[in-house]
Protein backbone atom coordinates (compact mmCIF):
# COMPACT_ATOMS: atom_id res chain seq x y z
CA UNK A 1 0.00 0.00 0.00
CA UNK A 2 2.67 2.44 0.99
CA UNK A 3 4.06 2.37 -2.54
CA UNK A 4 0.94 4.16 -3.80
CA UNK A 5 1.37 7.19 -1.62
CA UNK A 6 3.66 9.55 -3.38
CA UNK A 7 4.08 13.17 -2.37
CA UNK A 8 5.82 15.41 -4.83
CA UNK A 9 5.75 19.01 -5.95
CA UNK A 10 4.13 20.14 -9.19
CA UNK A 11 3.88 19.46 -12.12
CA UNK A 12 1.43 16.65 -11.40
CA UNK A 13 0.11 16.25 -14.93
CA UNK A 14 2.72 14.62 -17.08
CA UNK A 15 2.82 13.91 -20.77
CA UNK A 16 4.99 11.76 -22.98
CA UNK A 17 5.63 14.64 -25.42
CA UNK A 18 9.16 15.93 -25.51
CA UNK A 19 10.55 19.05 -27.14
CA UNK A 20 12.15 17.06 -29.91
CA UNK A 21 8.91 15.15 -30.60
CA UNK A 22 6.94 18.39 -30.97
CA UNK A 23 9.63 19.98 -33.09
CA UNK A 24 9.71 16.91 -35.33
CA UNK A 25 5.94 17.23 -35.79
CA UNK A 26 6.33 20.88 -36.82
CA UNK A 27 9.14 19.92 -39.19
CA UNK A 28 6.99 17.23 -40.81
CA UNK A 29 4.05 19.60 -41.02
CA UNK A 30 6.19 22.12 -42.90
CA UNK A 31 7.18 19.52 -45.52
CA UNK A 32 4.09 19.88 -47.79
CA UNK A 33 4.73 23.62 -48.08
CA UNK A 34 8.43 23.00 -48.70
CA UNK A 35 7.75 20.38 -51.37
CA UNK A 36 5.29 22.67 -53.09
CA UNK A 37 7.89 25.45 -52.97
CA UNK A 38 10.43 23.16 -54.66
CA UNK A 39 7.83 22.15 -57.28
CA UNK A 40 6.88 25.81 -57.83
CA UNK A 41 10.34 27.40 -57.93
CA UNK A 42 12.57 24.53 -59.03
CA UNK A 43 15.68 22.96 -57.57
CA UNK A 44 17.07 26.34 -56.47
CA UNK A 45 14.48 26.32 -53.71
CA UNK A 46 15.74 22.94 -52.52
CA UNK A 47 19.30 24.30 -52.40
CA UNK A 48 18.24 27.31 -50.35
CA UNK A 49 16.20 25.18 -47.93
CA UNK A 50 19.08 22.74 -47.44
CA UNK A 51 21.63 25.50 -46.91
CA UNK A 52 19.45 27.37 -44.39
CA UNK A 53 18.59 24.31 -42.31
CA UNK A 54 22.22 23.17 -42.29
CA UNK A 55 23.43 26.66 -41.37
CA UNK A 56 21.02 26.95 -38.43
CA UNK A 57 21.91 23.54 -37.02
CA UNK A 58 25.64 24.14 -37.52
CA UNK A 59 25.47 27.59 -35.89
CA UNK A 60 23.69 26.19 -32.86
CA UNK A 61 26.23 23.37 -32.57
CA UNK A 62 29.27 25.63 -32.93
CA UNK A 63 27.91 28.30 -30.55
CA UNK A 64 27.06 25.79 -27.82
CA UNK A 65 30.43 24.06 -28.20
CA UNK A 66 32.27 27.39 -27.99
CA UNK A 67 30.26 28.53 -24.96
CA UNK A 68 30.69 25.12 -23.32
CA UNK A 69 26.94 24.64 -23.00
CA UNK A 70 25.02 21.38 -23.45
CA UNK A 71 24.52 20.85 -27.17
CA UNK A 72 20.79 20.93 -27.96
CA UNK A 73 20.96 20.27 -31.68
CA UNK A 74 19.07 17.00 -31.26
CA UNK A 75 15.88 18.75 -30.13
CA UNK A 76 15.21 19.76 -33.76
CA UNK A 77 14.38 23.36 -32.82
CA UNK A 78 17.28 24.76 -34.85
CA UNK A 79 16.20 22.68 -37.82
CA UNK A 80 12.66 24.05 -37.54
CA UNK A 81 14.01 27.60 -37.31
CA UNK A 82 16.10 26.99 -40.42
CA UNK A 83 13.23 25.52 -42.37
CA UNK A 84 10.90 28.37 -41.39
CA UNK A 85 13.51 30.95 -42.35
CA UNK A 86 14.06 29.25 -45.71
CA UNK A 87 10.33 29.19 -46.40
CA UNK A 88 10.33 32.94 -45.76
CA UNK A 89 13.01 33.68 -48.34
CA UNK A 90 12.32 34.43 -51.99
CA UNK A 91 13.79 32.04 -54.54
CA UNK A 92 15.89 33.96 -57.09
CA UNK A 93 16.76 32.96 -60.63
CA UNK A 94 20.30 32.50 -61.98
CA UNK A 95 23.37 30.93 -60.39
CA UNK A 96 24.93 34.09 -58.98
CA UNK A 97 21.69 35.23 -57.42
CA UNK A 98 21.14 31.81 -55.85
CA UNK A 99 24.64 31.85 -54.35
CA UNK A 100 24.04 35.33 -52.95
CA UNK A 101 20.68 34.27 -51.54
CA UNK A 102 22.40 31.29 -49.88
CA UNK A 103 24.92 33.67 -48.29
CA UNK A 104 22.06 35.83 -47.02
CA UNK A 105 20.40 32.70 -45.68
CA UNK A 106 23.57 31.81 -43.76
CA UNK A 107 23.82 35.35 -42.37
CA UNK A 108 20.16 35.17 -41.38
CA UNK A 109 20.67 31.78 -39.74
CA UNK A 110 23.55 33.10 -37.64
CA UNK A 111 21.44 36.13 -36.65
CA UNK A 112 18.45 33.93 -35.76
CA UNK A 113 20.38 31.39 -33.70
CA UNK A 114 23.04 33.55 -32.03
CA UNK A 115 21.42 36.94 -31.53
CA UNK A 116 17.71 36.21 -31.25
CA UNK A 117 17.89 32.81 -29.55
CA UNK A 118 21.16 31.93 -27.82
CA UNK A 119 22.10 35.35 -26.43
CA UNK A 120 18.80 35.42 -24.55
CA UNK A 121 19.35 31.96 -23.12
CA UNK A 122 18.48 29.45 -25.83
CA UNK A 123 15.24 27.65 -26.60
CA UNK A 124 12.46 28.74 -24.25
CA UNK A 125 14.02 32.09 -23.45
CA UNK A 126 13.92 33.86 -26.81
CA UNK A 127 11.55 36.81 -26.77
CA UNK A 128 10.79 36.73 -30.47
CA UNK A 129 10.51 34.09 -33.12
CA UNK A 130 14.10 33.53 -34.33
CA UNK A 131 13.16 32.77 -37.93
CA UNK A 132 11.02 35.88 -38.20
CA UNK A 133 13.58 38.04 -36.43
CA UNK A 134 16.12 36.94 -39.03
CA UNK A 135 13.67 37.50 -41.87
CA UNK A 136 13.03 41.07 -40.75
CA UNK A 137 16.78 41.62 -40.32
CA UNK A 138 17.31 40.50 -43.92
CA UNK A 139 14.26 42.39 -45.18
CA UNK A 140 15.51 45.69 -43.76
CA UNK A 141 19.09 45.10 -44.88
CA UNK A 142 18.58 43.72 -48.38
CA UNK A 143 15.19 45.13 -49.29
CA UNK A 144 15.44 44.78 -53.06
CA UNK A 145 16.84 41.24 -52.99
CA UNK A 146 14.24 40.14 -50.45
CA UNK A 147 11.30 41.59 -52.38
CA UNK A 148 12.23 40.47 -55.90
CA UNK A 149 10.09 37.46 -56.62
CA UNK A 150 10.76 35.33 -59.68
CA UNK A 151 8.94 32.25 -60.91
CA UNK A 152 10.88 29.16 -62.02
CA UNK A 153 11.13 30.55 -65.56
CA UNK A 154 13.09 33.55 -64.31
CA UNK A 155 10.44 36.18 -65.00
CA UNK A 156 10.17 38.37 -61.93
CA UNK A 157 6.66 39.56 -61.27
CA UNK A 158 4.71 41.39 -58.63
CA UNK A 159 3.10 39.30 -55.93
CA UNK A 160 -0.71 39.19 -55.80
CA UNK A 161 -0.59 41.36 -52.65
CA UNK A 162 1.42 44.03 -54.47
CA UNK A 163 -1.11 43.90 -57.30
CA UNK A 164 -3.96 44.24 -54.79
CA UNK A 165 -2.20 47.21 -53.23
CA UNK A 166 -1.93 48.79 -56.67
CA UNK A 167 -5.68 48.30 -57.10
CA UNK A 168 -5.57 45.51 -59.69
CA UNK A 169 -7.52 42.28 -59.62
CA UNK A 170 -5.99 38.86 -58.96
CA UNK A 171 -6.92 35.22 -59.54
CA UNK A 172 -7.90 33.85 -56.13
CA UNK A 173 -7.93 30.21 -57.30
CA UNK A 174 -4.26 30.42 -58.34
CA UNK A 175 -3.45 31.83 -54.93
CA UNK A 176 -5.16 28.98 -53.09
CA UNK A 177 -3.32 26.38 -55.19
CA UNK A 178 -0.08 28.36 -55.02
CA UNK A 179 0.90 29.04 -58.63
CA UNK A 180 1.96 32.57 -57.72
CA UNK A 181 5.23 34.38 -57.02
CA UNK A 182 6.22 34.80 -53.39
CA UNK A 183 8.59 33.37 -50.84
CA UNK A 184 9.40 29.65 -51.07
CA UNK A 185 6.91 28.37 -48.54
CA UNK A 186 4.09 30.88 -48.42
CA UNK A 187 2.45 30.48 -51.82
CA UNK A 188 0.27 27.42 -51.49
CA UNK A 189 -2.63 27.69 -49.06
CA UNK A 190 -3.55 24.04 -49.62
CA UNK A 191 -0.08 22.73 -48.71
CA UNK A 192 0.01 24.88 -45.57
CA UNK A 193 -3.48 23.77 -44.51
CA UNK A 194 -2.45 20.10 -44.92
CA UNK A 195 0.47 20.72 -42.56
CA UNK A 196 -1.75 22.65 -40.14
CA UNK A 197 -4.34 19.85 -40.03
CA UNK A 198 -1.52 17.42 -39.20
CA UNK A 199 -0.39 19.67 -36.32
CA UNK A 200 -3.93 20.05 -34.95
CA UNK A 201 -4.49 16.28 -35.24
CA UNK A 202 -1.24 15.70 -33.32
CA UNK A 203 -2.38 18.20 -30.66
CA UNK A 204 0.71 20.34 -31.23
CA UNK A 205 -1.28 23.50 -31.87
CA UNK A 206 -4.86 24.54 -31.19
CA UNK A 207 -7.05 26.67 -33.39
CA UNK A 208 -7.18 29.48 -30.82
CA UNK A 209 -4.36 31.65 -32.14
CA UNK A 210 -4.72 31.02 -35.89
CA UNK A 211 -8.52 31.18 -35.65
CA UNK A 212 -8.72 34.46 -33.79
CA UNK A 213 -5.91 35.82 -35.98
CA UNK A 214 -7.61 35.02 -39.28
CA UNK A 215 -11.10 36.04 -38.13
CA UNK A 216 -10.00 39.38 -36.71
CA UNK A 217 -7.89 40.02 -39.82
CA UNK A 218 -10.89 39.27 -42.05
CA UNK A 219 -13.10 41.62 -40.03
CA UNK A 220 -10.44 44.34 -40.16
CA UNK A 221 -10.16 44.01 -43.95
CA UNK A 222 -13.96 44.06 -44.33
CA UNK A 223 -14.27 47.26 -42.31
CA UNK A 224 -11.23 49.19 -43.49
CA UNK A 225 -10.43 47.54 -46.86
CA UNK A 226 -12.52 50.05 -48.76
CA UNK A 227 -14.13 47.30 -50.87
CA UNK A 228 -17.21 46.63 -48.77
CA UNK A 229 -18.41 43.04 -48.94
CA UNK A 230 -16.17 42.08 -51.86
CA UNK A 231 -15.48 38.37 -51.22
CA UNK A 232 -12.82 38.14 -53.92
CA UNK A 233 -10.81 40.93 -52.29
CA UNK A 234 -11.18 39.35 -48.86
CA UNK A 235 -10.16 35.87 -50.03
CA UNK A 236 -7.18 37.25 -51.90
CA UNK A 237 -6.01 38.97 -48.74
CA UNK A 238 -6.50 35.81 -46.67
CA UNK A 239 -4.70 33.60 -49.20
CA UNK A 240 -2.01 36.06 -50.17
CA UNK A 241 1.42 36.66 -48.72
CA UNK A 242 2.62 34.96 -45.58
CA UNK A 243 -0.65 35.13 -43.66
CA UNK A 244 -1.44 31.40 -43.67
CA UNK A 245 2.16 30.33 -43.01
CA UNK A 246 2.44 32.95 -40.27
CA UNK A 247 -0.89 32.17 -38.63
CA UNK A 248 -0.40 28.39 -38.40
CA UNK A 249 3.35 28.00 -38.00
CA UNK A 250 4.91 31.18 -36.67
CA UNK A 251 2.29 32.86 -34.50
CA UNK A 252 1.76 29.53 -32.72
CA UNK A 253 5.41 29.15 -31.67
CA UNK A 254 5.23 27.95 -28.05
CA UNK A 255 7.97 30.17 -26.71
CA UNK A 256 6.75 33.45 -28.13
CA UNK A 257 2.98 33.13 -27.76
CA UNK A 258 0.88 33.38 -24.57
CA UNK A 259 0.17 30.21 -22.60
CA UNK A 260 -3.16 31.33 -21.16
CA UNK A 261 -6.26 30.48 -23.21
CA UNK A 262 -7.70 33.98 -22.97
CA UNK A 263 -4.29 35.42 -23.74
CA UNK A 264 -4.00 33.40 -26.94
CA UNK A 265 -7.25 34.87 -28.23
CA UNK A 266 -6.18 38.41 -27.30
CA UNK A 267 -2.85 37.72 -29.02
CA UNK A 268 -4.61 36.52 -32.18
CA UNK A 269 -6.82 39.62 -32.28
CA UNK A 270 -3.81 41.94 -31.87
CA UNK A 271 -2.04 40.03 -34.66
CA UNK A 272 -5.04 40.33 -36.96
CA UNK A 273 -5.46 44.06 -36.40
CA UNK A 274 -1.74 44.79 -36.79
CA UNK A 275 -1.46 42.73 -39.98
CA UNK A 276 -4.47 44.52 -41.43
CA UNK A 277 -3.06 47.86 -40.40
CA UNK A 278 0.36 47.17 -41.97
CA UNK A 279 -1.10 45.70 -45.17
CA UNK A 280 -3.80 48.27 -45.84
CA UNK A 281 -2.16 51.44 -44.57
CA UNK A 282 1.55 50.58 -44.43
CA UNK A 283 4.24 51.32 -47.00
CA UNK A 284 4.75 47.75 -48.21
CA UNK A 285 2.23 45.19 -49.37
CA UNK A 286 3.11 42.60 -46.72
CA UNK A 287 2.95 42.97 -42.95
CA UNK A 288 2.65 39.51 -41.40
CA UNK A 289 6.25 39.15 -40.19
CA UNK A 290 6.37 42.59 -38.60
CA UNK A 291 2.98 42.03 -36.98
CA UNK A 292 4.12 38.74 -35.46
CA UNK A 293 7.43 39.94 -34.05
CA UNK A 294 5.75 43.08 -32.72
CA UNK A 295 3.09 40.98 -30.99
CA UNK A 296 5.80 38.67 -29.63
CA UNK A 297 7.01 41.64 -27.62
CA UNK A 298 3.53 42.15 -26.13
CA UNK A 299 3.22 38.56 -24.95
CA UNK A 300 4.50 39.11 -21.37
CA UNK A 301 1.97 41.93 -20.91
CA UNK A 302 -0.86 39.84 -22.34
CA UNK A 303 0.03 36.96 -20.03
CA UNK A 304 0.11 39.22 -17.00
CA UNK A 305 -3.32 40.63 -17.86
CA UNK A 306 -4.94 37.27 -18.52
CA UNK A 307 -3.43 35.22 -15.69
CA UNK A 308 -6.15 32.85 -14.48
CA UNK A 309 -7.05 32.91 -10.78
CA UNK A 310 -6.09 29.79 -8.85
CA UNK A 311 -9.12 27.76 -7.68
CA UNK A 312 -10.45 29.12 -4.39
CA UNK A 313 -8.80 32.51 -4.62
CA UNK A 314 -10.18 35.90 -5.45
CA UNK A 315 -13.76 35.25 -4.35
CA UNK A 316 -16.09 37.85 -2.81
CA UNK A 317 -14.78 39.37 0.35
CA UNK B 1 51.67 63.67 -12.14
CA UNK B 2 50.47 60.10 -11.49
CA UNK B 3 46.97 61.15 -10.49
CA UNK B 4 46.51 63.16 -13.70
CA UNK B 5 47.46 60.19 -15.84
CA UNK B 6 45.17 58.05 -13.68
CA UNK B 7 42.25 60.40 -14.54
CA UNK B 8 42.83 59.87 -18.26
CA UNK B 9 43.15 56.08 -17.89
CA UNK B 10 40.01 56.12 -15.75
CA UNK B 11 38.03 57.97 -18.43
CA UNK B 12 39.16 55.87 -21.36
CA UNK B 13 39.17 52.37 -19.85
CA UNK B 14 38.02 51.94 -16.28
CA UNK B 15 34.97 54.19 -16.28
CA UNK B 16 34.46 54.60 -20.01
CA UNK B 17 31.36 56.83 -20.19
CA UNK B 18 29.75 54.85 -23.01
CA UNK B 19 30.69 51.23 -22.36
CA UNK B 20 30.90 51.15 -18.57
CA UNK B 21 28.81 53.98 -17.10
CA UNK B 22 26.44 53.92 -20.12
CA UNK B 23 25.87 57.68 -20.18
CA UNK B 24 25.12 59.89 -23.17
CA UNK B 25 23.18 57.18 -25.02
CA UNK B 26 21.21 59.64 -27.15
CA UNK B 27 24.16 60.94 -29.23
CA UNK B 28 25.83 57.52 -29.05
CA UNK B 29 22.94 55.82 -30.78
CA UNK B 30 21.80 58.65 -33.02
CA UNK B 31 24.87 60.16 -34.69
CA UNK B 32 27.19 57.16 -35.07
CA UNK B 33 26.10 56.33 -38.62
CA UNK B 34 29.67 56.94 -39.82
CA UNK B 35 33.13 57.08 -38.28
CA UNK B 36 33.50 60.76 -39.23
CA UNK B 37 30.32 61.65 -37.37
CA UNK B 38 31.53 59.70 -34.36
CA UNK B 39 34.86 61.56 -34.24
CA UNK B 40 33.14 64.93 -34.78
CA UNK B 41 30.56 64.39 -32.06
CA UNK B 42 33.17 62.98 -29.68
CA UNK B 43 35.65 65.82 -30.09
CA UNK B 44 32.93 68.50 -29.86
CA UNK B 45 31.70 66.98 -26.62
CA UNK B 46 35.30 66.65 -25.36
CA UNK B 47 35.93 70.37 -25.94
CA UNK B 48 32.76 71.36 -24.09
CA UNK B 49 33.45 68.85 -21.33
CA UNK B 50 37.00 70.10 -20.64
CA UNK B 51 35.97 73.77 -20.54
CA UNK B 52 32.88 73.11 -18.41
CA UNK B 53 34.80 70.94 -15.95
CA UNK B 54 37.46 73.65 -15.56
CA UNK B 55 35.04 76.54 -15.08
CA UNK B 56 32.78 74.62 -12.72
CA UNK B 57 35.78 73.49 -10.68
CA UNK B 58 36.96 77.11 -10.49
CA UNK B 59 33.52 78.32 -9.39
CA UNK B 60 32.79 75.39 -7.07
CA UNK B 61 33.16 77.45 -3.89
CA UNK B 62 30.99 80.30 -5.18
CA UNK B 63 27.97 78.38 -6.52
CA UNK B 64 25.48 77.85 -3.66
CA UNK B 65 24.67 74.18 -3.18
CA UNK B 66 20.92 74.67 -3.61
CA UNK B 67 21.13 76.16 -7.10
CA UNK B 68 24.11 74.19 -8.36
CA UNK B 69 22.22 72.38 -11.16
CA UNK B 70 20.91 75.61 -12.78
CA UNK B 71 24.40 77.01 -12.28
CA UNK B 72 25.97 74.06 -14.12
CA UNK B 73 23.45 74.37 -16.93
CA UNK B 74 24.24 78.05 -17.45
CA UNK B 75 27.95 77.23 -17.71
CA UNK B 76 27.39 74.26 -20.02
CA UNK B 77 24.93 76.14 -22.23
CA UNK B 78 27.41 78.98 -22.66
CA UNK B 79 30.15 76.69 -23.89
CA UNK B 80 27.81 74.70 -26.11
CA UNK B 81 26.58 77.89 -27.77
CA UNK B 82 30.16 79.01 -28.30
CA UNK B 83 31.08 75.64 -29.81
CA UNK B 84 28.03 75.61 -32.02
CA UNK B 85 28.82 79.06 -33.42
CA UNK B 86 32.44 78.04 -34.02
CA UNK B 87 31.38 74.85 -35.81
CA UNK B 88 28.92 76.77 -37.96
CA UNK B 89 31.66 79.19 -38.94
CA UNK B 90 34.56 76.81 -39.55
CA UNK B 91 33.17 73.28 -40.04
CA UNK B 92 29.73 73.79 -41.65
CA UNK B 93 29.67 70.29 -43.16
CA UNK B 94 30.14 68.60 -39.79
CA UNK B 95 27.60 70.96 -38.26
CA UNK B 96 25.04 69.94 -40.89
CA UNK B 97 25.58 66.22 -40.40
CA UNK B 98 25.37 66.41 -36.59
CA UNK B 99 22.44 68.83 -36.78
CA UNK B 100 20.26 69.01 -33.71
CA UNK B 101 22.65 66.93 -31.62
CA UNK B 102 25.07 69.85 -31.19
CA UNK B 103 22.67 72.04 -29.14
CA UNK B 104 21.58 68.86 -27.37
CA UNK B 105 25.07 68.56 -25.84
CA UNK B 106 23.65 70.95 -23.21
CA UNK B 107 21.66 68.08 -21.74
CA UNK B 108 24.30 65.42 -22.38
CA UNK B 109 24.40 63.41 -19.18
CA UNK B 110 28.16 62.86 -19.35
CA UNK B 111 28.79 66.58 -18.93
CA UNK B 112 26.15 66.99 -16.22
CA UNK B 113 27.40 63.81 -14.59
CA UNK B 114 31.05 64.87 -14.48
CA UNK B 115 30.13 68.33 -13.20
CA UNK B 116 28.04 66.84 -10.40
CA UNK B 117 30.25 63.85 -9.58
CA UNK B 118 33.72 65.27 -10.10
CA UNK B 119 34.25 68.91 -11.05
CA UNK B 120 32.27 70.42 -8.17
CA UNK B 121 34.45 68.55 -5.65
CA UNK B 122 37.94 68.76 -7.17
CA UNK B 123 40.53 71.29 -8.30
CA UNK B 124 40.74 72.94 -11.70
CA UNK B 125 43.67 70.95 -13.08
CA UNK B 126 42.38 67.57 -11.92
CA UNK B 127 38.97 68.39 -13.39
CA UNK B 128 40.58 69.32 -16.67
CA UNK B 129 42.30 65.95 -16.89
CA UNK B 130 39.08 64.24 -15.90
CA UNK B 131 37.40 66.05 -18.79
CA UNK B 132 40.17 65.02 -21.18
CA UNK B 133 39.93 61.38 -20.09
CA UNK B 134 36.16 61.19 -20.21
CA UNK B 135 36.04 63.09 -23.49
CA UNK B 136 38.63 60.82 -25.13
CA UNK B 137 36.83 57.76 -23.82
CA UNK B 138 33.58 59.05 -25.32
CA UNK B 139 35.29 59.93 -28.63
CA UNK B 140 36.95 56.52 -28.81
CA UNK B 141 33.67 54.73 -28.16
CA UNK B 142 31.74 56.79 -30.71
CA UNK B 143 34.44 56.34 -33.34
CA UNK B 144 34.49 52.58 -32.81
CA UNK B 145 30.72 52.30 -33.05
CA UNK B 146 30.67 54.61 -36.06
CA UNK B 147 33.46 52.73 -37.84
CA UNK B 148 31.85 49.32 -37.33
CA UNK B 149 28.42 50.58 -38.43
CA UNK B 150 29.87 52.34 -41.48
CA UNK B 151 31.96 49.32 -42.46
CA UNK B 152 29.09 46.83 -42.21
CA UNK B 153 26.41 49.19 -43.46
CA UNK B 154 28.19 50.76 -46.43
CA UNK B 155 31.50 48.91 -46.81
CA UNK B 156 33.60 52.00 -46.07
CA UNK B 157 35.41 53.61 -43.12
CA UNK B 158 35.80 57.41 -42.98
CA UNK B 159 34.33 57.42 -46.49
CA UNK B 160 37.08 55.21 -47.97
CA UNK B 161 35.72 52.05 -49.56
CA UNK B 162 37.21 48.97 -47.94
CA UNK B 163 34.80 46.24 -48.92
CA UNK B 164 34.13 46.67 -52.62
CA UNK B 165 30.53 46.46 -53.85
CA UNK B 166 31.50 43.76 -56.34
CA UNK B 167 31.60 41.06 -53.67
CA UNK B 168 30.19 42.70 -50.53
CA UNK B 169 26.55 43.63 -50.27
CA UNK B 170 26.17 46.23 -47.51
CA UNK B 171 24.01 45.14 -44.59
CA UNK B 172 21.91 48.30 -44.57
CA UNK B 173 20.41 47.64 -41.14
CA UNK B 174 23.68 48.72 -39.52
CA UNK B 175 23.35 52.35 -40.56
CA UNK B 176 19.71 52.37 -39.41
CA UNK B 177 18.57 52.61 -35.80
CA UNK B 178 18.56 48.85 -34.97
CA UNK B 179 22.19 48.61 -36.06
CA UNK B 180 23.19 51.15 -33.41
CA UNK B 181 21.70 48.99 -30.67
CA UNK B 182 23.25 45.80 -32.07
CA UNK B 183 26.76 47.26 -32.32
CA UNK B 184 26.58 49.05 -28.97
CA UNK B 185 25.42 45.91 -27.17
CA UNK B 186 28.20 43.82 -28.70
CA UNK B 187 30.86 46.37 -27.72
CA UNK B 188 29.50 46.69 -24.17
CA UNK B 189 29.60 42.90 -23.89
CA UNK B 190 33.20 42.85 -25.11
CA UNK B 191 34.19 45.58 -22.64
CA UNK B 192 32.53 43.69 -19.78
CA UNK B 193 34.42 40.56 -20.73
CA UNK B 194 37.72 42.47 -20.75
CA UNK B 195 36.97 44.04 -17.37
CA UNK B 196 36.12 40.62 -15.91
CA UNK B 197 39.37 39.15 -17.18
CA UNK B 198 41.32 42.10 -15.78
CA UNK B 199 39.66 41.72 -12.38
CA UNK B 200 40.45 38.02 -12.36
CA UNK B 201 44.07 38.74 -13.19
CA UNK B 202 44.31 41.38 -10.46
CA UNK B 203 42.86 38.96 -7.90
CA UNK B 204 45.26 36.22 -8.91
CA UNK B 205 48.16 38.64 -8.74
CA UNK B 206 47.06 39.71 -5.25
CA UNK B 207 46.82 36.08 -4.19
CA UNK B 208 50.26 35.31 -5.56
CA UNK B 209 51.67 38.34 -3.78
CA UNK B 210 50.03 37.26 -0.51
CA UNK B 211 51.52 33.77 -0.91
CA UNK B 212 54.97 35.16 -1.61
CA UNK B 213 54.86 37.08 1.65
Amino acid sequence: MSGLINVSSSPHVRDKDTTSKIMQCVFIALLPASLFGIYNFGLNALIIIAVTVAACVATEYVYEKLMKKPVTVKDWSAAVTGLLLALNLPCPYGTENVIRMCLLAILGSVFAIVIVKQLFGGLGQNFMNPALGARCFLLISFTSRMTTFAMADGVSTATPLALLKAGESVNTLDMVIGRIPGTIGETSVIAIIIGAIFLIWKDVITLRIPGSYLISFAIFVLIFGGHGLDLNFLCAHLAGGGLMLGAFFMATDYVTSPITKKGQIVYGVILGCLTGLFRLFGGSAEGVSYAIIFSNLLVPLIERATLPKPFGKGGEK
Amino acid sequence: MGKYIERIYNGIIKENPTFVIVLGMCPTLAVTTSATNGVGMGLTTTAVLILCNMLIAALRNYIPDKVRIPGFIVVIATFVTLTELLLKAFLPALNDSLGLYIPLIVVNCIIMGRAEAYACKNGVLLSMFDGIGMGLGFTMALTMIGAIRELLGTGAIFGFTILSESFYEPITIFILAPGAFLVLSMLVAAQNKINLINEKKAKEAAKAAAKAE
